[in-house]
């Protein structure tokens, strides 16, 4: 214990040196283990759904091709942007870093714009999950993802607002919380270079 | 070698330098408590969101225990009209009010006991009890950790657990409808059609509850892999700590497939799709207007992608209990540790190949049937290493029948039955006859209640102590296993017989009905009721022994098992406050070091370190230099 009486969790901001991994590190890999269990059931539901049906729509005559590629661009600058963060936080270099996240945070705000865009058309389309087995596959999968999106940004929000304040008096340790971040990050938008081909492009 | 002098301190003896440092840390809390009244935490961050390990370990215990005597509660109602069909009781009047004038239950009454009997006693009582009581309050201080690797983590994960909890208990009296009836696995088509909202209750429910147990076991492993004390390595892990980590990998990887499920069977129940609805379904003889094309059986695969592997988070984590008490309580170590552990492990990995064994009735198919059917007797291999381990570890012991050490030895035989009556369930062809029927619920019952529960009650005997300092009283504990024990069998052994004759589940008269199960359920049914009301009669003394015990029970120092694993070797009992430990042990050594021969005494600690044990004071007096 510290001396103000505050629990200190070891390896908590230092790698452990058998394991080479610090805490939250080893704790979000397997989050996300967890998550592509998940992901994983979804795509495997796809595949049973649509082997076993009688006919398929192509996906993309039925949904919308061109707000979803800039939606995959969106996603991978947005990668690269949080691993800019995150250098420049190991540079020392926090302000230049701060502006990275909030360009992160504003590629979630890009996309979820986007995604808000193609869902109003295909429901002006009088496409609605109970339409039919794609569709709500298609609503399921990107609705889930698209909530996976939203808890990043509710994060990077965060960290550009109440959470900053660590940076400032345990920089490694929000250091570390960037790095954590964006390998959840990065995975969110590895289920979407997944999802896209699937349900758009196959 | 040098000579170390021991000190007593309290109860318990300790090196003199050792016992230095636990007095400065003492005196440091001491200080701190006089002069920070400031920073006292508050009651509600100390006893309602705390981030104690210990504190949440008795917050899930606490409520878990509730859930087991509830979800038992429920069963003896079933088990009231199956034993007396067409008699009315008081209590079933009570418990539904106006929706069972007669008191008695309506078939549909019987299915909602049915589906919240199975998930309670699965999802919010067994599990929790398990994972989140026994490996919060144990694991942490085993592998000597301050606290478990995400302390708000932990909070959280029991603070999704408890809502979980009451969304499915107020389904049972608030839902339109009342609760979901379609049994703990929610097949569809019947749980997307039913016009009742039992079945959203009971999705938002298992949500939370999924949650929980991904914040759980993500804090699990991480704790068990970066917070083991030094010198704490693999090989000298207790076999509880593997259980609880090999269930936390089962936990984390089987959990997403049924939330994906969940989400799936939610949205065809509230944004009306159909991916459980094949095309053409006829309901009350009328074409369902659904878009179809579903898949019902791809509910069943997610469903038991999960279930599977959770029969085996109900059952290692006993294991784990029942070795650390045997070990304990023959006072020697493990026989086949390293085989036991391997096959734990082995276990893990198959119970994610086996779970269409549940599906055979189903008509995927002979070849898939096979493939099922021949993994299912490869995973029976690592459980009988196991169980037999632990029969060996008993031979040629002088054994000591504490009452843990009974509900321990009792475990052995009961999962035996569980298991060698899951055989022919696992085999396609034996499972025609058999699958539906009452044996098939005296099977999965024998692993886990006169199993699981009895190892969990070996577990709160065997821990209260550490987690009071005092010790549950044994005369009543003798009784309360004894009464069990016999009143249990009385439940579940007929119904191995009424299923062999044809007797199905899920009637819910008992049978009085139907032809070809009337005989034999009217023969044995009164007679299982009434051991189930027996049963309920022995917890009277375990619950009143519980809550006695807390405040009068029997004093006992830090050691009172004489046990030689962190959490009583390096720990006061109950543990220092947050951060357990009044310094870092060091591990030297295994973790069953009993009759050890030419020691002093018969144990010890894995944090001894100069391969002396503690000596016995009649021995050694306090003075007398010990030499190592």
């Amino acid at each position: 214990m510290s001396a103000d009486g505050h629990l200190e969790i070891p390896f908590n901001v230092d790698a452990r040196p058998d394991t080479g991994l610090y805490n939250g590190k080893l704790g979000v890999w397997l989050f996300l283990a967890s998550e592509v269990m998940l992901f994983g059931a979804l795509f495997s539901s796809l595949i049973l759904i649509r082997t076993g049906a009688v006919e398929w729509p192509q996906g993309w005559k039925e949904l919308h091709v061109i707000p979803a590629t800039i939606n995959t661009f969106v996603l991978i600058a947005s990668s690269v942007f949080v691993v800019m963060a995150w250098a420049n936080l190991r540079l020392n270099k926090p302000k230049v870093a701060r502006l990275w996240i909030a360009a992160t945070l504003l590629c979630g705000f890009a996309f979820m714009g986007i995604k808000a865009y193609e869902y109003n058309l295909s429901f002006e389309h009088h496409h609605f999950p109970k339409t039919s087995n794609f569709f709500a596959i298609y609503f399921t999968m990107t609705g889930l993802h698209g909530l996976h999106v939203l808890g990043g940004m509710i994060v990077f929000a965060y960290f550009l607002t109440k959470g900053w304040a660590m940076q400032e008096h345990e920089p490694r340790r929000f250091t570390n919380r960037i790095e954590i971040v964006g390998l959840y990050w990065h995975f969110v938008d590895l289920v979407w270079i997944f999802l896209f081909p699937t349900l758009y492009l196959l | 070698m040098a000579q170390k002098r021991q000190v007593r301190v309290g109860s318990q003896w300790m090196y003199a330098r050792d016992a230095e440092k636990a007095l400065s840390e003492a005196l440091r809390v001491m200080k701190e408590e006089e002069d920070g009244h400031g920073h006292q935490q508050s009651f509600i961050s100390k006893y309602v969101f705390s981030q104690d390990h210990k504190w949440i370990g008795i917050q899930y215990g606490f409520t878990a225990l509730c859930f087991l005597l509830f979800g038992f509660f429920l069963m003896l109602m079933m088990r009231l009209q199956l034993g007396w069909p067409g008699e009315s009781f008081k209590i079933i009047h009570l418990f539904f009010g106006a929706g069972s004038p007669q008191g008695q239950l309506l078939p549909e009454q019987y299915n909602q006991l049915g589906a919240m009997h199975g998930t309670i006693m699965v999802f919010l009582a067994i599990v929790p009890l398990a994972v989140g009581a026994f490996g919060n309050y144990v694991v942490p201080l085993q592998i000597g950790a301050p606290d478990m690797a995400f302390p708000k983590l932990n909070m959280a994960s029991y603070w999704c657990y408890l809502p979980g909890g009451i969304i499915m208990l107020l389904s049972m009296f608030f839902s339109r409808g009342g609760a979901a009836q379609s049994g703990w696995t929610s097949y569809p088509p019947l749980s997307v059609i039913m016009q009742t909202d039992g079945q959203i209750w009971w999705l938002v429910g298992m949500i939370f509850l999924i949650t929980s147990s991904l914040l759980g076991s993500v804090n699990f492993i991480v704790t068990i892999i970066q917070l083991r004390a030094k010198g704490m390595t693999w090989d000298r892990l207790p076999f509880f700590v593997w259980a609880q980590f090999v269930t936390s990998f089962l936990l984390l990887l089987a959990f997403p497939p049924l939330e994906a499920a969940g989400v799936l069977q939610l949205m065809d129940r509230v944004a009306g799709t159909s991916f459980f609805l094949p095309t053409g379904l006829v309901v009350s003889g009328e074409v369902l207007k659904n878009a179809g094309g579903g898949n019902p059986l791809l509910w069943q695969h997610l469903f038991w992608f999960l279930a599977h592997p959770e029969v085996y988070v109900l059952i290692l984590p006993a294991m784990g209990i029942v070795a650390e008490v045997i070990a304990n309580n023959t006072r020697k170590s493990l026989w086949g540790y390293r085989s036991m552990v391997g096959a734990t492990i082995f276990l893990g990995f198959m119970s994610f190949v086996v779970w269409a064994h549940h599906m055979f009735m189903t008509g995927m198919g002979t070849v898939i049937s096979a493939f099922f059917q021949t993994t299912t007797m490869i995973i029976s291999i690592p459980s009988v290493i196991i169980l037999s381990a632990l029969f060996i570890t008993l031979w040629g012991a002088s054994i000591r029948f504490t009452t843990p050490m009974l509900f321990a030895l009792a475990f052995l035989p009961m999962f035996g039955i569980g298991g060698l009556t899951g055989l022919p369930l696992g085999l396609a062809t034996t499972d025609i006859h058999l699958h539906d029927t009452y044996y098939v619920i005296g099977h999965f019952h024998y692993v886990v209640a006169p199993g699981t529960i009895f190892a969990m009650f070996a577990g709160i005997y065997y821990w209260f102590p550490k987690i009071t300092g005092r010790k549950l009283n044994d005369k009543l504990g003798r009784i309360h296993f004894w009464g069990s024990f016999v009143c249990i069998n009385g439940i579940f052994m007929p119904m191995f017989y009424q299923g062999l004759a044809g007797v199905s589940r899920r009637l819910f008269d008992g049978g009085a009905q139907y032809a070809h199960a009337k005989a034999a359920a009217a023969a044995t049914n009164p007679f299982m009721s009434q051991a189930a009301i027996g049963l309920f009669i022995f917890q009277l003394p375990f619950i009143y022994n519980f809550f006695k015990s807390i405040k009068w029970g029997e004093k006992v120092g830090a050691n009172p098992w004489q046990a030689t694993t962190l959490e009583w070797a390096a720990a006061t009992s109950p543990p220092l406050g947050h951060g357990n430990f009044a310094f870092p042990p060091v591990v030297h050594r295994g973790p069953y070091e009993y009759s050890l021969p030419g020691m002093t005494d018969d144990y010890l600690p894995q944090n001894a370190d100069d391969g002396g044990a503690i000596p016995a004071p009649a021995i050694a007096p306090p003075h007398a230099p010990v030499v190592a």
